[in-house]
């Protein structure tokens, strides 16, 4: 089967048989980085320039080793989006990059749809490393793979997401993601981080932490950016990890099996108590990290016209 | 010049007309209206059977660009698009570089309209100094000048205090104050209508209560202080209902929408495409329903466009950084008949909202056939099939989401103090 795609803009427009495709395709990948020699020519040849207008270590370094380890040239760009409010434009510049050839742009930028933008204006394939709250569509993926990894299967789970739904693209993804493969999606959080008509998604939202993850078979705490403080999304960091810290005590609330996830970076002690964060028993969350380089591999070969 | 024009269904709500007649027009009055009036000498005349002929449509609400922004629209190219769009008078917000907060900016937009000789242009001053809400302007002066009403489009007056003294100063001067409801606290940050879409989309959104926050504040103080205020661009069903309840209260509440918040939904936000980007957003599907229902009964007074033109490098970029506004002139008309055709309004109820109420929110005499008015008319033909183009527009500014809509109903020529100033018969 081929990814009959051009662009890898969300998990919104994905079929189940398409993140399939994605999975398998990224669990054979996994085996290339655990070689001495961390390099397969598939891609050789290819460029793929990462374009980032927001600023990220993980994600854009995980692009840059999956496109290296396929031998791609790999070309990182780093711009502040108040350059682009004063000066070249996104359309500009990605039209001069078009005219350069590359074959994959890679775009990370802080206003949602700025992918979708840039995805009618060029002919190269333009893959979404995260567009303002949308989607973040290779870190459901990523996710989804290491819950399979872990638990053998997506369907029937139950996945409570924590945290600042309002303002996460992860959550969005991984609630498409998620409620496709037939799992059963819990979102909690304050009602000030809660998006409206979220239940319209087709998911359980609730506003204590504990509601949420009883039961579940997957915990996935999402980051708190501390600067929403100051926006009253929450009236303090001390409240906040009083009330939504996932914690030894309430993760019993949870399956005893459940594993424990997070998109990085944490801050321990807010959402995510170090204790949890680093009991091997329970957490994924470098797993994610490894299985985030495969997936990126998987979703370069796969739009370069892999599996042809 | 005479002009006789025969054979139209005339329907003029300001007479309680509508039968088919001859006008006849000399020197730029009304001189009469019946059946079978006989061509003086030296007369135009000028069959329209099977068209309907109507007191000049009035756009109560259109952003001309000039002085300052003459890249997206200037005055000349904003009135040839609204004689176009069938409007023999528009009345222009004073959101332009500079803010028209002074009478020598009244007095270059009249000269301006005056050498472009197109539609009639009715200049809306600033309440505040640079619309910054702070400092009144000169209202007294600016009405010598020749403003007609008074808003800082654009933004709201924030400040209720600020808005009570101008009400009240303004209400003594009889001058119309319009009010662009938003509370910007509670919009702060937003780029579309909160609700099902803003959580589909991730951008971040502005609450309907930012709307009507500001609605149900200026009606109290319209209460309080017996003035009268005109809310802009009414787009919530919470709008809708204060409105109502102020009005069957008995206080000199009066509002208008747009076009869009009777077409469209947020649910066009989907794609990001910035040509649906406007202020107030889109609203969901209940709104829109109930703005509808506020057009039949009468709540809402007017239909203006909120003709908001923009160049292409305003829109074509990242949907947070684009510019809000829809290019209304040449469509508010064809998207308005659809109220006639879908059953909302009556043809009375259209002309009225289109022409008569804006003409007496805005003391204008205006909006009438009545003999020894200025002869201001608007010609439809009402089953005209048409297709929207952006590339036709005379409008400087090309950006409206309406581009490849078919249409049903044109105006075909319009007329302003007896002069044929737009001729688009086929």
């Amino acid at each position: 089967m081929k990814l009959a795609k051009k662009d890898i803009l969300g998990i919104q427009e994905m079929t189940v048989d398409e993140i399939n495709l994605i999975l398998e395709t990224a669990e054979s990948f996994l085996e290339i980085s655990t070689r001495e020699i961390k390099k397969v020519p598939t891609l050789r040849g290819k460029s793929i320039i990462n374009l980032f207008y927001e600023a990220s270590t993980r994600t854009r370094t995980s692009f840059e080793i999956a496109g290296k380890r396929l031998s791609a040239d790999t070309i990182n760009i780093s711009a502040s989006t108040s350059s682009v409010v004063k000066g070249e434009t996104l359309i500009d510049t990605a039209r001069n990059l078009e005219a350069m050839n590359p074959d994959i742009i890679v775009l990370r930028h802080s206003a949602a749809g700025a992918p979708h933008l840039l995805a009618s204006l060029v002919r190269q394939s333009i893959i979404n490393a995260g567009d303002g709250a949308h989607e973040h569509p290779s870190q459901a993926l990523l996710d989804m793979m290491t819950i399979r990894e872990k638990k053998g299967r997506l369907a029937g789970l139950k996945v409570a997401i924590i945290g600042d739904i309002l303002h996460s693209r992860v959550a969005r993804s991984n609630i498409y993601g998620l409620s496709k493969m037939g799992a059963q999606v819990v979102v909690a959080g304050p009602a000030t981080m809660m998006p409206r008509n979220i239940e319209q998604m087709g998911i359980k939202a609730c506003t204590k932490l504990e509601d949420a993850i009883t039961d579940a078979d997957v915990v996935m705490m999402l980051r708190i950016q501390l600067e929403r403080e100051k926006q009253n999304i929450f009236p303090s960091l001390r409240e906040y990890a009083r009330h939504y810290c996932l914690n030894r005590r309430n993760i019993k609330l949870a399956k005893p099996d459940a594993i424990v996830m997070h998109p990085g970076p944490m801050n321990r002690g807010v959402e995510i108590s170090p204790d949890v964060a680093d009991d091997p028993a329970c957490s994924v969350i470098l797993d994610q990290v490894n299985n985030g380089v495969a997936v990126r591999m998987a979703l370069l070969y796969l739009l370069s016209g892999g599996n042809e | 010049m005479k002009l006789l024009l025969k054979g139209a269904r005339v329907i003029d709500p300001s007479q309680k007309m509508d039968t088919q007649m001859d006008i006849l027009v000399e020197e730029g009055k009304i001189s009469s209206c019946g059946t079978s009036i006989k061509a003086p000498p030296g007369a135009q005349v000028i069959n329209l059977v099977n068209m309907i002929a109507v007191p000049g449509l009035i756009d109560m609400h259109v952003h001309l660009r000039e002085p300052g922004l003459e890249y997206k629209e200037t005055i000349a190219t904003g009135s040839a698009a609204a004689v176009a769009g069938g409007f023999t008078s528009i009345a222009c917000m004073p959101n332009t570089e500079p803010v028209h907060d002074n009478r020598s900016i009244t007095e270059f937009v009249l000269r301006k309209a005056a050498e472009a000789n197109l539609a009639r242009v009715y200049p809306i001053g600033a309440i505040s100094v640079g619309s910054e809400g702070k400092q009144m302007t000169e209202f007294w002066d600016l009405k010598e000048a020749g403003v007609i009403a008074l808003s800082d489009d654009g933004k709201p007056v924030m400040d209720a205090a600020l808005m009570r003294r101008a009400m009240e100063y303004a209400g003594s001067l009889d001058l119309p104050v319009i009010q662009h409801c938003e509370d910007i606290n509670l919009s702060a940050g937003g780029l579309m209508n909160e609700g099902y879409w803003s959580t589909i989309t991730g951008l971040p959104g502005i609450p309907s209560i930012a709307e009507e926050a500001i609605v149900g504040r200026d009606v109290l103080i319209a209460e309080y202080t017996q003035t009268r205020i005109h809310i802009a661009h009414a787009s919530t069903a919470g709008s809708v209902r204060l409105i109502r309840d102020a009005k069957m209260r008995g206080l000199k509440v009066t509002a208008e929408t747009a076009p869009h918040y009777f077409t469209l939904t947020d649910e066009c936000l989907q794609d990001y495409d910035t040509s649906y980007k406007v202020n107030p957003p889109l609203r969901s599907a209940a709104d829109v329903a109930a703005i509808k229902e506020g057009l039949t009964d009468g709540t809402i007074d007017a239909i203006a466009s909120d003709h908001a033109p923009h160049a292409r490098t305003d829109k074509e970029v990242e949907f947070a950084y684009a510019a809000n506004g829809i290019s209304g002139l040449e469509t508010s008309l064809g998207l308005s008949l659809n109220l006639v055709h879908d059953g909302i309004l009556t043809w009375e109820k259209l002309i009225n909202a289109m022409s008569c109420n804006p003409a007496r929110i805005l003391n204008l005499n205006k909006g009438t056939l009545k003999k020894g008015s200025d002869a201001d008319i608007t010609v439809i033909d009402p089953e005209q099939g048409w297709t929207v183009d952006v590339k036709t527009f005379v409008s400087r500014g090309k950006n409206s989401p309406f581009s490849g809509r078919k249409m049903k109903g044109r105006a075909v020529m319009t007329i302003v103090a007896g002069d044929i100033k737009y001729d688009g018969r086929a």
